[in-house]
């Protein structure tokens, strides 16, 4: 057990949407700039940098976090998630996300990739999930362009879809 | 919106977090889940040299029943608590208002104690059933009443070398009945007003967040419903609600008046 130097780049490695990585930090590098700087995975987005707006909604050993709110020395070992994992395949969608794009849920899609991994945990854990907890998870997440009815709809599109087995939606 | 710089610790064991604890002193904090402190290292209005990690302490990771009291260690997560099957009636009340699933799933019960922001759901629950609080430093542990914890906003009775082992809430009595609500401007959101309330035969108890510094305690011997609206209006203005950018003294007011004719009802009926 040593203590990390505030000054010096440390490894940090991790399982990043199923292959083993690594990338070197800082004590105090926050996990989004990890992610975007070092893995160069650039789809988690940073938006507020203190847990407020959800852009950058990721999941570590399988539970929702705010990559701004962890740094990368903390992660070293665990696994990690980010909207990049949600594809099957190249060239083709989730189910969330092509409900995403035939309800309009996004404009800009700077709030997208959070959304997105919030929703796809709550559909994951919660099949039956209704409206209300749609709204409840939605609620950790600021979106200032879509307004958030065409989420709420693609959400619940999703949800409709994926309990009919739909996979290919 | 980038921290200053840290050396970082990631602890094995609680000894280990107290001797470094103790070495560092006063520029040292202990980093639980980090939804609250990442945010403030982040913002730098915390700067500490040194973070102990202390996440990976298997021994603070399970909650436990110890004489009549629920016993939640220093690195149980709040979701982990919401999900418990017989949780706490007034703790499943107040949970689903504590952030947001996505912050919940990473913030400590500990660390929202330890954090005492004066509009937090768990320091009010904490006030209202009379916990304690289990402080432990390399020699010495000590246990503080939650009346006794809050010292000020953001100010705990914590001292340098000092780290909150865990917090004891007594399990629920079955004569107990309990009531929790909030205003905020969003789910999950601080709250602008938050009122939680307990009845035991004719006592009633209630605790008022985001209005003082510290979680507000009332409690009367025998309540008549006829009085309810003086007692409440009294409470109101014994407080020290302030005008801010969140909402006026008057509307803080207002809101203990309405919260506080809920919660009691809630618990009477």
């Amino acid at each position: 057990m040593t203590t990390l130097a505030a000054t010096e780049t440390h490894t940090v490695r991790v399982r990043l949407n199923g292959r083993a990585v690594e990338g070197r930090a800082t004590p105090r590098m926050l996990l989004t700039d990890f992610l975007r700087h070092e893995l160069h995975a650039t789809g988690t987005h940073v938006g507020c940098e203190h847990g407020v707006c959800g852009a950058c909604t990721i999941r570590i050993d399988g539970a929702l976090a705010r990559s701004c709110l962890a740094y990368a020395v903390q992660v070293d070992g665990a696994t990690i998630e980010t909207v990049e994992s949600l594809a099957p395949e190249r060239g083709r969608l989730s189910v969330l996300q092509t409900a995403f794009q035939r309800h309009h849920a996004l404009q800009c899609g700077f709030c997208t990739a959070g959304i997105l991994m919030s929703l796809d945990t709550l559909l994951g854990a919660e099949p039956d999930a209704g409206e209300d907890r749609i709204r409840e998870v939605l609620a950790g997440h600021l979106c200032r362009c879509t307004g958030y009815q065409p989420i709420i709809r693609a959400a619940l599109d999703a949800a409709a879809r994926l309990r009919e087995g739909d996979a290919d939606a | 919106m980038k921290p200053a710089p840290f050396d970082y610790l990631r602890a094995d064991d609680i000894s280990a977090a107290l001797s470094a604890l103790h070495d560092a002193g006063e520029d040292a904090r202990v980093l639980a889940g980090g939804q609250s402190l990442g945010a403030m290292l982040n913002m730098r209005l915390a700067k500490p040299s040194l973070l102990i990690d202390i996440m990976h302490i298997e021994a603070l990771g399970a909650i436990r029943e110890e004489k009549a009291a629920l016993v939640i260690p220093a690195c149980v997560t709040q979701e982990a608590l919401l999900r418990r099957s017989d949780l706490h009636p007034l703790l499943a009340k107040a949970l689903p208002w504590t952030g947001h699933v996505q912050t919940r799933a990473r913030g400590t019960v500990c660390g929202s104690i330890a954090h005492a922001d004066p509009s937090a759901e768990l320091p009010l629950c904490l006030a209202l059933l009379g916990g304690e609080v289990s402080i432990r430093s390399r020699r010495k542990r000590r246990t503080v009443q939650a009346a006794d914890f809050f010292r000020g906003m953001m100010l705990t009775d914590l001292r340098p070398g000092e780290m909150i082992e865990a917090v004891r809430i007594p399990l629920a009595r079955k004569n107990q009945r309990f009531a929790f609500t909030e205003i905020g401007r969003r789910h999950g959101d601080f709250a602008i007003v938050a009122v939680a309330a307990m009845r035991e035969g004719d006592t009633l108890r209630l605790t008022v967040g985001g209005v003082n510094d510290t979680p507000a305690i009332r409690e009367w011997a025998t309540l008549d419903t006829a009085d309810i609206p003086d007692a409440l209006n009294d409470l109101a203005w014994s407080l020290d609600a302030r005008d801010d950018l969140h909402a006026t003294a008057r509307y803080r007011r207002d809101l203990m008046r309405n919260l506080g004719r809920i919660v009691i009802e809630e618990v009477s009926s």
